[in-house]
């Protein structure tokens, strides 16, 4: 009966196993040698398209590349260091300057760039959109008010938005000493603008979709409303904004890395371009390191929502996927 | 003439539907005194419901009024604690936090924060659940779910306590064994009781009065049955007492001869009050879908 009942328990986790490891590892394979089948085949004006192991080796360039860039920045400011001593021994009243590496931003550079940029507008979005959706969530006639322009800006393509946000950050950002460049602050206020709507229609269904019964409860308790708020439209809601958070994300760093591409703004979106028009031989292997790289970071933000929203959420049954 | 302590005085609620002003209530008329216990039964959709709801201050009666202990009810209050048919527990909220959140709101300044610790697991032990207090209502049964909602219920120490088929939901073992909670709770602390039931039994075995609703529209008080069983009162005992069985008979030819089937003797109202209702129902889901 007991070895049975094991010999049962062992049979499923193997199919388990099968199921969720072999599957795709399976369709893995399949994906790689179908892409060096067909790269094999391609001839373009760049040479002929790289298949798996040539994308591997300029991957691994592209680190290499990033260690050397930063050995010379270390030894362009000793150089810099030297010659400053030097100066302040001939003359302690000499004006020594220290002057910044502009050396060109290597991949990995432009990752940590665009990371910046997307958490940013993300954030900025999400301050916005959560309370908005909140309020639009409990009052209809916030709902009325807002409704039609959210229904308006919401299909917009962000690559519409950029050359508005461009002119006007242009316009109305002059300073003399910049806290952030210019074109960070288009792109992340590019992103802002779609992130805004997901969050925001989410956060607002959720809000006026709680159960009545609980707002009933809080009238019996005669909580005000800012507890009503905290206490039970936030609370009921939390699966639903973590929802339109998770979509906002995913939506912004699309749209960012077009708009890199399009502005010319740092970011990977830059890279991809500076490769398209580079055209050297190695590019298109660079553009699809460029490709997975992007795709990959795109799933571990979305990751990194759902441990949030499992850490953060009460509702542990709602599906997480 | 003494003031009595709940007056339910000529109570009627019109609702406005699409399908024009619908009657629910007619003429509702209840004096209550302290500490009693009243049931109100009748068939499904009659309008038990709004009779608590309007007690509770949940709705507004269209004429007429409730006064309890002297003052007019006009707003939702914790001295007119509820316990509604689905426990409406925080689902974000243990158990131990459900209770924190009415005992805060309505001991604030009242209570230190050790004497608010005391009386939230007081009020869980009332109930017998001091063994679960840090779990989650979705980790918990239906009828331990209901048992909190209880205890939330009482630690508002209301006047008033007000029940809709609080055990509606849960298995007849499960449902006997709160009415015999409810039945020590109630002996320990006299609060005066209105609770709605479909449940024949658990009204006789419970209460002092109940009182039949006549079906809708347009429902009001058909008849008022005082029961002068003995308390404590023990239902294995008396299942075979006369006096229970004819308490039993009465209501149920209340309902099942004097005030038959809604379905059947409502005819054409009840169609039509369906269709509103998912009339209502499909606009909710048009504005969500357009919404999102
Ligand atoms: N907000 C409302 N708007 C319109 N009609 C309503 C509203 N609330 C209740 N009604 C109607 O009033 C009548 C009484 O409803 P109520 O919920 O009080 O019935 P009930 O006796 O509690 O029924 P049940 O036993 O099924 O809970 C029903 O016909 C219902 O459709
Ligand atoms: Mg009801």
């Amino acid at each position: 009966m007991t070895t049975e009942t094991m010999k049962i328990f062992q049979w499923q986790d193997y199919q388990e196993a099968v199921r969720s490891f072999v599957l795709p590892l399976v369709a893995f394979v399949l994906f790689l040698g179908l892409w060096s089948f067909s790269a094999a085949r391609l001839e373009t004006s760049l040479g002929q398209v790289p298949g798996p192991v040539a994308v591997w080796g300029q991957a691994t360039n592209l680190i290499a590349e990033h260690r050397e860039e930063r050995q010379k920045e270390v030894a362009f400011f000793e150089r810099q260091e030297v010659r400053n001593q030097e100066k302040l021994a001939e003359d302690p009243d000499a004006k020594v300057r220290i002057r910044p590496y502009t050396g060109k931003p290597t991949f990995l550079d432009q990752i940590v760039t665009s990371l910046l940029t997307v958490f940013s507008g993300f954030l900025l979005a999400t301050v916005i959109a959560v309370p908005l959706g909140v309020l639009t969530g409990l009052s209809a006639n916030v709902y009325r008010a807002i409704n039609p322009i959210v229904q308006i800006f919401k299909p917009v393509s962000p690559l519409a938005w950029l050359p508005l946000v461009t002119i006007v950050v242009s316009a109305v950002y002059v300073t003399d000493d910049p806290l952030f460049s210019k074109s960070y602050l288009t792109s992340a206020i590019t992103v802002t603008l779609c992130c805004l709507w997901p969050t925001l229609i989410n956060t607002a269904v959720g809000v006026s979709s709680m159960d009545r019964d609980l707002v009933n409860v809080g009238k019996v308790l005669r909580l005000g409303w800012f507890t009503t708020v905290w206490k039970i439209a936030l609370p009921s809601a939390i699966p639903m904004i973590f929802t339109g958070l998770r979509l906002s994300l995913s939506i912004g760093w699309m749209v960012l890395i077009a708009a890199e591409m399009l502005a010319q703004n740092p970011g990977l979106g830059k890279f991809v371009w500076d490769e398209f028009q580079n055209g050297s031989s190695n590019s298109l292997g660079r553009i699809m390191v460029a490709v997975f790289t992007i795709g990959f970071i795109g799933f571990l933000l979305d990751r990194g929502m759902l441990m949030l929203q499992r850490r953060v959420s009460w509702d542990k049954d709602a599906i997480l996927r | 003439m003494t003031i009595e302590h709940l007056n339910i005085d000529h109570v009627s609620m019109v609702f406005e539907t699409p399908a024009g002003p619908f009657t629910a209530l007619e003429n509702v008329n209840l004096k209550i005194d302290e500490g009693e216990y009243v049931s109100l039964i009748g068939h499904s959709g009659c309008g038990k419901s709004t009779v608590l709801n309007v007690v509770a201050g949940l709705l507004k009666a269209t004429t007429g009024g409730v006064v309890l202990d002297g003052t007019e009810v006009d707003e939702p209050g914790p001295e007119r604690a509820v316990v509604f048919q689905h426990h409406s527990l925080m689902p974000w909220l243990t158990a131990y936090e459900n209770v924190e959140l009415a005992v805060r709101q309505v001991f604030k300044g009242k209570k230190s924060k050790a004497e608010m610790r005391e009386w939230i697991e007081y009020n869980l032990k009332l109930v017998h659940m001091e063994h679960a207090m840090d779990k989650l209502p979705g980790e918990t049964s239906g009828g331990m779910k209901q048992r909190v909602g209880i205890a939330r219920a009482l630690s508002m120490q209301p006047k008033v306590l007000l029940m809709d088929e609080p055990f509606g939901a849960l298995d007849a073992l499960t449902r006997a064994h709160m009415q015999e909670s409810l039945m020590e709770i109630q002996n320990e602390l006299g609060n005066t009781v209105i609770m709605i039931t479909h449940d024949v039994d658990e009204a006789v075995l419970l209460s002092d009065r109940i009182v039949m609703m006549t079906n809708g529209p347009a429902a009001t008080i058909g008849e008022i049955l005082d029961i002068k069983l003995e308390r404590p009162r023990n239902r294995v005992e008396l299942a075979d007492s006369p006096e229970y069985n004819h308490y039993r008979a009465a209501v149920l030819k209340f309902l099942y001869e004097r005030h038959q089937n809604p379905e059947s003797d409502r005819g054409e109202d009840k169609p039509a009050q369906e269709e509103s209702c998912s009339e209502d129902m499909s606009l909710r889901v048009v504005s969500n879908s357009a919404a999102a």
